[in-house]
């Protein structure tokens, strides 16, 4: 798109035409991401073996592993990125701010106490049992910093929100604490949980979780618009004509239900939703809606990826999934951030 | 004081701001204090009084307030004064001490990077201490002084890394974030992992020390950590007043007198250092260097995170959590920043549905 500058010469604005063949680049990692995490593992499967197992099973050979095990974990790796990118995106744009993540609302803490509290005071000890509990504290935890951080008749502001957020993970995160303690079964239990992993989780666990993660997903692209004018601050968006309100607690619902689910399935994996809107968005520019197309298919990939190399560094054994993620990622965002066309939010 | 109010012409009064104390002996002195902040210190300072009376007071062998301040004033000088003075004054002290430590730390945190959810974990310190001393605990099973040693080497290794890495043509608070937030997502991995491979004895002695405890502290640890404290204050005293200005961001600073990245560099390294005694000492305690700031500023209504009202917060949260954690399941005792967390957070839930009730 040409634009003319104020002294008459033109320039040319580039990123829009990279977006979408960058959207395709991002979507054809995923697939290759994908096919690689059915393939690859402790016992590695040759690529025609797996095209069988998906396209025609016939049970010889390797093709259980991948049709009873890899499959389920894919598909679940896809959902759960899914969510974490999404949710991601949707807590930074809503915020304004950069530090913020589903943690940071105290959407894993609360989540992490009502498992807790299961594995302690119920003796639930199986993935399934968990995943209502940790749902239902997602839920307490949005109800919370909802009604803490709108109270009285000012605006929800973003600072509000987030520390309305961090203090009820706190006190979560405190009393579980407390609960581990004196219950060293659970303090067992809940450091495998803590760790966040895609392994030994059955398609049962898929299909509880997926529902609420394409809700919330669509939920997500449907108020990303929003995003755009919230960017601006809340009272230049509001004389713009953007309902702020309405997109905070539409992106609130979204965030929990797609974060809820998300640990819920797999555990609190961190740094997934962190860093990937920040990374697509040295690519994508600021435009939200873009970002979170990105962040669709970068966050799963990410996970994936990570899932991949946690099944083979350290053989025989396995690293949880939630483990290699910041391995993975971190030195890439550190490389990212130096160099100087980065800038703030 | 002055009262800042001017007339218009039509008679109606003109608000030019809050009253104000203001104290001036040029060219030394110039402090500036409003009442309401005043009155918030004055307060705190009373409530961390009463609370240290009744902190050395309680426990398996009680002892009267009235009691305490006659040890105190020092016209008991018996086995009570032995009790008051010899077993828990030092827990007390290094409380109020340790706390304000680390409520000076974070607004130093929050004023360099600009953010209320900057800490001194944004760095990466809590971590990088947690890594150090499971790292320890794993090879050499633990210890008091080696747990401290490791902690304070991963804390600043961790330190001095993000702020290399974050170098670049100076420091700016985006960077620093987010190379924080890279570095520690790492090293919280790593330490998972660590979780994940030793025994579970081991795991829960490491999550004990995580959480952050003043138990079995006398004045063999109490004296080292004051003689730390006291320089890095003197330090921050001598650089004066420069946060605020900070806080308005670099051209204001700079426009005002103050070098941006020379003021950051200092302050920076004041934080990590009195973050570094206070993990020494007691482990990384979390949440009152995050809370304590906000609190306070919530507290004195000002607009931006203070120093000396961020300290009194720190010191009068960690007392309190302290006496909380010693007492809730006695005999037995939790680690203190599993009440931190509680405490600080349902105080901060307070105070913002009481702020957003008033407006």
């Amino acid at each position: 798109m040409p634009l003319e500058l104020a002294d008459g010469s033109r320039t040319e604005v580039v990123t829009r035409d990279r977006r979408l063949p960058g959207l395709a680049l991002c979507a054809a990692l995923l697939l290759v991401v994908s096919v690689l995490s059915l393939a690859i593992g402790t016992q590695s499967v040759d690529l025609s073996t797996v095209w069988h197992a998906v396209i025609e099973y016939t049970d010889t050979g390797d093709q259980w592993i991948v049709h009873d095990l890899r499959i389920p974990r894919t598909l679940l790796g896809i959902v759960v990125g899914i969510a974490l990118g999404l949710s991601g995106a949707l807590i930074q744009g809503i915020t304004r701010n950069p530090l913020a993540d589903s943690q940071i609302l105290g959407i894993e803490g609360v989540a992490g106490l009502f498992v807790v509290i299961a594995i302690a005071f119920l003796g639930l000890h199986t993935t399934l049992s968990y995943i209502w509990f940790a749902f239902l504290g997602a839920f307490v935890a949005m109800l919370l910093v909802y009604f803490i951080g709108a109270t009285g008749r000012t605006l929800m502001t973003p600072v509000r929100m987030l520390l309305a957020g961090v203090a009820v993970g706190a006190v979560a995160d405190g009393i579980s604490f407390a609960i581990r303690l004196r219950h060293p079964r659970a303090f067992d239990s809940m450091r495998f949980w803590d760790a966040g992993a895609l392994d030994g989780r059955s398609l049962e666990v898929l299909w509880v979780v997926a529902p609420f993660i394409v809700l919330g997903a669509g939920l997500c692209l449907y108020v990303s618009r929003g995003l755009n004018a919230i960017a601006l601050g809340d009272d230049l968006a509001v004389a713009m004509g953007g309902n702020v309100v309405r997109t905070r607690i539409l992106g609130l619902i979204a965030v929990t239900v797609l974060a809820g689910a998300a640990t819920a399935a797999a555990g609190p994996i961190g740094f997934v939703g962190l860093m990937v809107p920040h990374v697509v968005r040295w690519f994508t520019g600021p435009d939200w809606r873009w970002i979170c197309a990105y962040s669709l298919f970068a966050a799963p990939a990410l996970l994936l990826a990570a899932d991949i190399v946690g099944r083979v560094v350290v053989p025989p054994g396995e690293l949880p999934a939630g483990i290699v993620t910041a391995f993975i990622g971190a030195p890439v965002l550190i490389w990212l951030v130096r160099r100087s066309k980065a800038s703030g939010l | 004081m002055t009262g800042i109010r001017g007339e218009r012409s039509d008679g109606a009064s003109i608000d030019f701001g809050k009253k104000q104390l203001v104290l001036r002996r040029e060219p030394a002195l110039a402090l500036r204090a409003s009442w309401r902040s005043i009155g918030a210190l004055c307060a705190l300072g009373i409530g961390a009084v009463v609370l240290a009376v009744l902190a050395l007071g309680v426990g398996e062998y009680p002892v009267s307030p009235a009691e305490v301040v006659a040890v105190l004033t020092g016209s008991d000088t018996g086995f009570t004064s032995v009790v008051v003075l010899d077993w828990r004054m030092p827990r007390i002290v290094l409380a109020l001490v340790i706390g304000a430590a680390l409520g000076i730390s974070g607004a130093i945190f929050q004023a360099i990077t600009r953010n209320p959810l900057g800490s001194p974990d944004v760095i990466g310190f809590g971590f990088g201490s947690y890594t150090g001393a499971l790292v320890v605990i794993a090879l050499f099973g633990g210890g008091y002084y080696l747990t401290a040693a490791g902690a304070v080497a991963g804390g600043l290794l961790t330190a001095v890394a993000v702020y290399l890495l974050a170098y670049r043509n100076g420091l700016a608070g985006f960077r620093l974030i987010i190379v924080g937030i890279a570095v520690s997502a790492m090293l919280s991995s790593l330490n998972q992992w660590i979780i994940l491979k030793i025994k579970l004895n081991q795991a829960i002695t490491a999550a004990i020390w995580q959480q952050g405890t003043l138990t079995g502290l006398h004045w063999e640890q109490a004296i080292p950590v004051l003689v730390c404290v006291v320089p890095a204050l003197i330090w921050l005293a001598y650089l004066g007043p420069q946060l605020p200005i900070l806080q308005m961001g670099d051209d204001a600073a700079g426009a005002l007198g103050v070098r941006p990245e020379r003021a950051r560099l200092a302050h920076f390294a004041i934080g990590v250092l009195l973050i570094a005694i206070a993990t020494a000492a007691a482990g990384p305690i979390s949440f009152v260097a995050l809370a304590a700031p906000q609190l306070a500023r919530r507290l004195t209504a000002s607009p931006g995170v203070g120093l000396v009202s961020s300290a009194f917060m720190g010191a009068f949260l960690l007392l309190a959590s302290d006496l909380v954690a010693l007492r809730i399941f006695a005999p037995a005792e939790l680690p203190v920043g599993a009440v931190t967390v509680v405490a600080g957070g349902a105080y901060l839930i307070w105070l913002l549905i009481v702020q957003a009730r008033k407006q």
